[in-house]
């Protein structure tokens, strides 16, 4: 395939875009049905070389648990763990809607064989994961070798079989939009569910214009084809504020289709307990201290 | 063809500024002398919130005996205080009208939105801060004329005659209004009989900057009061901003006067997408181009040219786009397109509109829903199927209504953006730099953008060829337009 046809993408023009989208006033009910959407739509991660069992449960209790001072709260849409995990989580969330994801294909950083990536995504699959988080080999793609990237990613499709598989571009090591832009189609082509920006471990990660700019590769997608490719801004979304505007460029790119979690995640730790905040100063018109809304 | 849906069910709440901060009196004097004086004739004229139909205030309307004595106050003042003040002092002066305007943008943005009918987003983030940078531009130009003109010593004209429209009313008054003090002159200026109420605050702010009396002074009224402004004897410079209709009257009532002029008229600026353009960034710029501010601007880009190859992408992301801008309440922090500056403007636009219909273009606008209040609004409007015989593509509009029209090569598209009267701006949207080169040389118009419109700055000219007029605004040639070199 030829990948050097992507759209060009004006930086200076698509940034300014993306500032336009941050001055949207979210205010009253608007903010409030927003708040528990965004909540509704966060992968709770946890990807720590100190991660184990006991902390997977611990946060698959938060996931179905958001804060339950308040009701009708929705839950969170996944917990997100490495592969070794997926058991330990997919039982800890037994009889709930959270779904289970896996980074696979060595993450963070991507450098293994192709065997090592598949036999990786396949393990996640084998233990339950719903979905897995794969990561994309930037080294291949800064070379030009985009062909290969899109080879690796249909191969973990393929390994994939019935999970969801989100694509992760690292946003911050291609570093250019048009590299960003390429990368998305390329995913998209080789059968990615999601886009995903980043691995949470590079910065800059999930940016409003790499988001803005992928969200736009998701919608001429469909234009082109009428099929729906999901997104998942990931790395840096800590406040209710930075979900709000997030759901706004979803809101005014993609429309009404978009706006659920079927088709839209934060992959974020922190960001669940400032929307709580956030919904705890609506309902009693006071900021809680944080010492009411659990960690987890 | 798959389409997208925004009409979705999570809706952006109202989000209105607060106007609790802002101090609005029922009736407004004229402003000479630095005090506000009734005018002679005992008339008032009502401004109107176009939002809502509703009077805001009263308005003093000057005559001619009125004119004469804010030109005599001028004259007054130029002889004894501002021609031979240092320039050092005139630029303390404009500092600090710069200054108090920063402190009080909020409030000013609001009256701006109120009384002219725009966004609160752009009076808030556009008109009043480039107002203020326009100050502090030519405040730093006061002591500085010799080295902008080296060996010339440039002086001062005397009275400065200015007409400024209804569009940007305190961003044009500052365009008009700090290059001349900045280069010694003082000031007759009229503001438009729809949008007087920031260049009366403005007035407020000149007297507690306690500049000189005389120096700015401030007449409102309507057509009448311009021309005895115009005709006047005793003004040396006419500076105005308007239609090319006015601005042909001007120059027949001021040939064989002394009276100097610059003129900045209407246009019908070429937005030019070349088929290997960032299309969703050229359909930023489309949407930024024409309707920005309602398309009540002079450089706006209402004829676009889409080359073929990319045309029915463009259209199809433009109207997509069109469909998520939000028309309503000029206050609300999230309308896009506010209202219609006045019933006549409102009037002119849906003429043309009808004119498109029945010369058989093709009508596209957005489906949003307006406001249920008596102002006046406007869907933003395209037509496709247009050629440069339609009078919608001859005619300046002045309102959200852009006409389309395709091209097959670069050269064709020269010559149809310059197959026009007017020569005010024009855009041009391509990855090549070569190609930038290339229009931006061939075309004939005073400002191009390349890969972005309607962008201002206090340090770049502004200004048209052909008939959007002659003299230039802004930046280093914009002190030219007031001084004898």
């Amino acid at each position: 395939m030829n990948f050097h046809s992507s759209p060009i993408i004006d930086q200076v023009g698509l940034e300014e875009r993306a500032a336009r989208l941050m001055k949207r006033s979210i205010k009253k009910s608007s903010k409030e049905t927003a708040l528990k959407l965004a909540l509704n739509m966060i992968d709770l991660t946890t990807l720590e070389g100190q991660d184990t069992d006991g902390k997977v449960r611990q946060m698959c209790y938060k996931a179905m648990h958001p804060h339950d001072d308040l009701p009708d709260l929705p839950t969170v849409a996944a917990v997100c763990v490495y592969p070794t995990f997926v058991k330990t989580a997919k039982q800890a969330l037994k009889g709930s809607k959270v779904k289970v994801a896996s980074v696979a294909t060595a993450f963070p950083a991507g450098q293994s064989t192709l065997d090592v990536k598949i036999s990786d995504t396949r393990f996640a699959v084998s233990e339950g994961a719903d979905e897995v988080d794969m990561v994309i080999s930037r080294g291949r793609f800064l070379k030009g070798e985009y062909n290969y990237v899109f080879d690796e990613i249909a191969a973990v499709k393929e390994a994939c079989g019935k999970a969801r598989l989100k694509v992760i571009l690292e946003t911050g090591e291609l570093s250019t939009l048009d590299n960003v832009r390429k990368a998305s189609d390329i995913a998209i082509l080789a059968g990615a569910d999601f886009i995903k920006t980043s691995t949470g471990k590079i910065k800059p990660a999930a940016t409003p214009a790499f988001t803005l700019c992928m969200l736009e590769a998701c919608r001429d997608h469909y234009y082109k084809t009428g099929q729906m490719v999901g997104m998942k801004p990931a790395g840096g979304i800590r406040t209710a504020k930075d979900a709000i505007r997030n759901l706004v460029m979803v809101r005014e790119t993609l429309g009404e289709a978009w706006l659920s979690n079927e088709w839209f995640r934060f992959g974020a730790s922190s960001l669940a307990n400032n929307i709580i905040l956030q919904l705890e100063k609506i309902r009693t018109g006071n900021y809680h201290s944080m010492d009411y809304i659990s960690i987890d | 063809m798959s389409s997208i849906n925004f009409n979705t069910t999570w809706q952006y709440a109202p989000a209105p500024e607060s106007t609790d901060h802002i101090a609005l009196k029922e009736q407004y004097e004229l402003f000479i002398n630095n005090k506000f004086i009734k005018p002679k004739e005992g008339k008032y004229f009502e401004t109107l919130n176009p939002s809502t139909g509703k009077k805001i205030a009263s308005i003093a309307e000057a005559g001619e005996a009125d004119v004469d004595a804010a030109v005599k106050a001028a004259r007054n003042a130029y002889n004894k205080v501002w021609s031979k003040m240092s320039g050092k002092d005139r630029g303390k002066y404009i500092y600090r009208i710069a200054r108090l305007l920063q402190e009080r943008a909020r409030e000013f943005a609001v009256i701006e939105s109120m009384d002219g009918g725009k966004p609160i987003r752009e009076s808030r983030d556009i008109d009043i801060p480039l107002a203020a940078a326009h100050f502090f531009y030519y405040a730093g130009w006061a002591d500085k004329l010799e080295y902008a003109f080296p060996n010339r010593q440039p002086k001062s004209m005397g009275v400065a005659g200015q007409v400024i429209p209804w569009n940007f009313p305190l961003l044009m008054a500052a365009w008009k209004i700090a290059p001349a003090l900045a280069t010694g002159n003082t000031i007759v200026i009229k503001p438009a009989e729809t949008t007087p109420l920031t260049a009366l605050k403005l007035a407020e702010l000149i007297q507690e900057a306690d500049l000189p009396p005389g120096v700015v002074n401030i007449v409102t009224g309507a057509g009448q009061t311009g021309a005895a402004i115009v005709n006047h004897p005793d003004i040396d410079k006419i500076a105005f901003t308007g239609s090319t209709g006015v601005g042909k009257i001007i120059q027949n009532a001021i040939a064989g006067t002394r009276k100097k002029a610059t003129l900045e008229l209407g246009g019908k600026a070429a937005n030019i997408i070349l088929e290997d353009a960032a299309i969703d960034q050229a359909v930023e710029g489309i949407i930024n181009g024409i309707y920005f501010n309602q398309g009540h601007v002079c450089c706006a880009g209402s004829r676009l040219f889409v080359q073929e190859g990319v045309y029915d992408e463009v259209i199809r992301k433009l109207k997509a786009r069109m469909e998520t801008l939000i028309v309503g309440d000029p206050l609300d922090k999230n309308t896009d397109i506010g209202a219609i500056n006045s019933k006549s403007q409102l009037g002119t636009i849906e003429r043309y509109i009808q004119s498109g219909i029945d010369e058989g273009a093709e009508m596209y606008q957005s489906s949003c829903e307006l406001p249920k209040t008596k102002g006046y609004w406007c869907r933003p409007t395209l037509f496709t199927n247009t050629s440069q015989s339609h009078k919608i593509v001859k005619e300046e509009i002045f309102g959200p209504v852009l006409a389309v029209q395709s091209f097959r090569t670069v050269e064709e598209v020269i010559q149809k953006a310059n197959n026009t009267p007017y020569g005010l701006s024009a855009g041009v949207w391509t990855d090549k730099g070569s190609k930038i080169f290339r229009l931006t040389n061939k075309l004939r118009a005073g400002v191009i953008w390349a890969n972005t419109y309607n962008k201002f700055d206090p340090t770049a000219p502004f200004g048209g060829f052909k008939e959007s007029g002659f003299g230039r605004e802004g930046g280093l040639h914009g002190l030219a337009a007031y001084l004898k070199i």
